[in-house]
């Protein structure tokens, strides 16, 4: 038996934790492609913390930072009327922290690999950072930025520890399709068990397959040298007869 | 050229943010009238399962259920969960949460008395009339218990294995479950050779089927006293009292006893009026 509202809870999460990515991670990633500052490493090690935490750790203070005891949780508590653990808006917050470098990193590398001649160029031509960064940086590195996507997406969907140390088994509000299979086993019920462990297993293989294709084709997200006026050689020579 | 990378870029971003505040905006959580949700301690899992359909069928109200330690829910009773109910599988989890004043007043109901078993696979050739000194047995590598750090079934499990006198020589030898549910998994998917697991799970049909058990004789290990209370957070209080009454009735306590809990016919009777006669 498919166990719908765990299915459908664990994609609203992993849609809305992969769009705040993408708002999040996008200014993060940049900043760490074109800083100079000598103590970015910090910032680095930072965001790639999740990578290396184990889940529980970092569930353990988010849940601390989310309490009544905390300035935080007390603040959320007396502007929404209830506690943070336990709830969908804590999963997101959650898995926003946990899945972060799987946006950043992928964006970052991306942003770090467009030729700089071109953003130069484009400053020199009187061009705001912004307007560079959404004419130039972004069209040129989507593919990592969508792969930043994609992977975080992914990564939410079979996240586990995180999500039951901070939102607890709650069915309908923060049972996602992972714990819903941990449910499963423990009440014997490996039918159960399998089905939603299949859905994963073909959800996470596809979403793969899919990120792979795109940036093995490159040519619907990422194809910096389509356009010859782009090439940086031939394309500075064309302006010029022009 | 500029226009080609505009063209590109704007309609995918569009639809992303199309679609996030489309997510952001649905609420599919809506507790409807009459839906609760039960915070059960994992012994309950097959019974609760039978019992909730009843209530189902019988009242329309939907009863959602989350099943595990009854230590583990009460700590996040503590950091404010919402759940409506609390069956914990022992009473002084439920009197903290009262003394703590988390809890509606005058809600606090055992509702039932658990039991220890061993329990082995059919394989096994142990001769479980030994009770718990089999566990000595140079053979058994591994039995599964629940943690007696947050479950109540695995403190009783300890107890009865110290009442043995054999605690110290099978420590080693344990496999701790998240909760008694999870210990059952541990021995009937043959993880472990034996666990001391509830009554109420050797007895359910996907566990019966499997293997063999003998009752560990109650005045070995402090009674396991049950007891539920409705929290005070609750928004469905109605519900949730509704649902203790159901769970008062004679059909109701008949189905716990089915499912090996002793029920504490005396205290169902002084604080339920509808159930006084048996």
């Amino acid at each position: 038996m498919m166990d719908w509202s765990a299915i459908f809870l664990t994609l609203r999460l992993a849609l809305v934790v992969c769009a705040l990515l993408l708002i999040i991670g996008m200014p993060i990633a940049s900043w760490l492609s074109f800083s100079k500052w000598r103590y970015k490493f910090f910032v680095e090690s930072i965001v790639a913390l999740p990578l290396v935490l184990p889940p529980t750790v970092l569930g353990f203070y988010v849940l601390v930072a989310m309490g009544s005891q905390s300035p935080f949780g007390r603040w959320y508590q007396s502007i929404s009327g209830h506690a943070m653990p336990f709830t969908f808006t804590g999963l997101v917050i959650a898995s926003v922290i946990y899945s972060l470098p799987f946006a950043v990193q992928p964006m970052t590398a991306a942003f770090g690999q467009v030729d700089r001649n071109l953003i130069n160029a484009s400053s020199t031509l009187g061009a705001s950072r912004l307007r560079t960064f959404i004419r130039i940086v972004l069209p040129l590195s989507l593919g990592g930025v969508v792969t930043g996507v994609v992977l975080s997406f992914a990564h939410t969907l079979g996240e586990f520890g995180v999500v039951l140390m901070v939102g607890g088994n709650i069915p309908g509000v923060t049972q996602t399709v992972s714990i819903a299979i941990y449910d499963h086993v423990q009440a014997l019920d490996y039918a159960g068990a399998n089905h939603m462990a299949l859905l994963l297993l073909a959800f996470s293989f596809i979403t793969l397959s899919i990120t792979y294709s795109l940036n093995r084709r490159a040519g619907i997200f990422y194809r910096p040298y389509r356009d010859s006026a782009l090439r940086p050689e031939v394309g500075f020579a064309k302006t010029r007869r022009h | 050229m500029t226009r080609v990378v505009k063209n590109r870029s704007a309609p995918a971003f569009g639809l992303i943010a199309a679609l996030v505040l489309a997510l952001l905006a649905a609420n599919p959580v809506q507790a409807g009238a009459g839906e609760i949700t039960i915070a059960a301690a994992s012994d309950l899992t097959f019974a609760f399962k039978d019992l909730t359909a009843r209530v189902h069928k019988q009242t329309g109200n939907s009863v959602k259920l989350s099943y595990g330690s009854s230590g583990n829910f009460f700590s996040q009773i503590q950091s404010g969960a919402p759940y409506d109910l609390f069956f914990s599988a022992d009473i002084d989890y439920p009197k903290k949460l009262e003394g703590a004043e988390l809890t509606e007043p005058g809600t606090l109901y055992e509702y039932a008395t658990g039991k220890l078993v061993l329990w082995v696979p059919t394989a096994s050739k142990l001769d479980l009339k030994r009770g718990l000194a089999v566990l000595t047995e140079p053979s058994i590598r591994k039995i599964a218990i629940a943690n007696p750090q947050h479950a109540p079934y695995g403190r009783a499990t300890v107890a009865a294995m110290e009442h043995a006198g054999i605690y110290d020589q099978v420590k080693q030898k344990l496999v701790l479950g998240e909760n008694i549910s999870q210990a059952a998994q541990f021995v009937e998917s043959g993880n472990a050779d034996h666990g001391v697991l509830a009554l109420s799970l050797a007895v359910a049909p996907a566990m019966k089927e499997k293997g063999r058990y003998v009752e560990v004789p109650s005045e070995d290990y402090p009674a396991i006293i049950q007891a539920a209370v409705i929290l005070k957070s609750s928004h469905e209080k109605e519900t949730a009292q509704a649902f203790l009454k159901f769970i008062k009735t004679p059909a109701s306590l008949a189905l716990m006893a089915q499912y090996g809990f002793t029920i504490l016919n005396q205290i169902a009777g002084e604080q339920n009026h509808e159930s006084a006669p048996n």
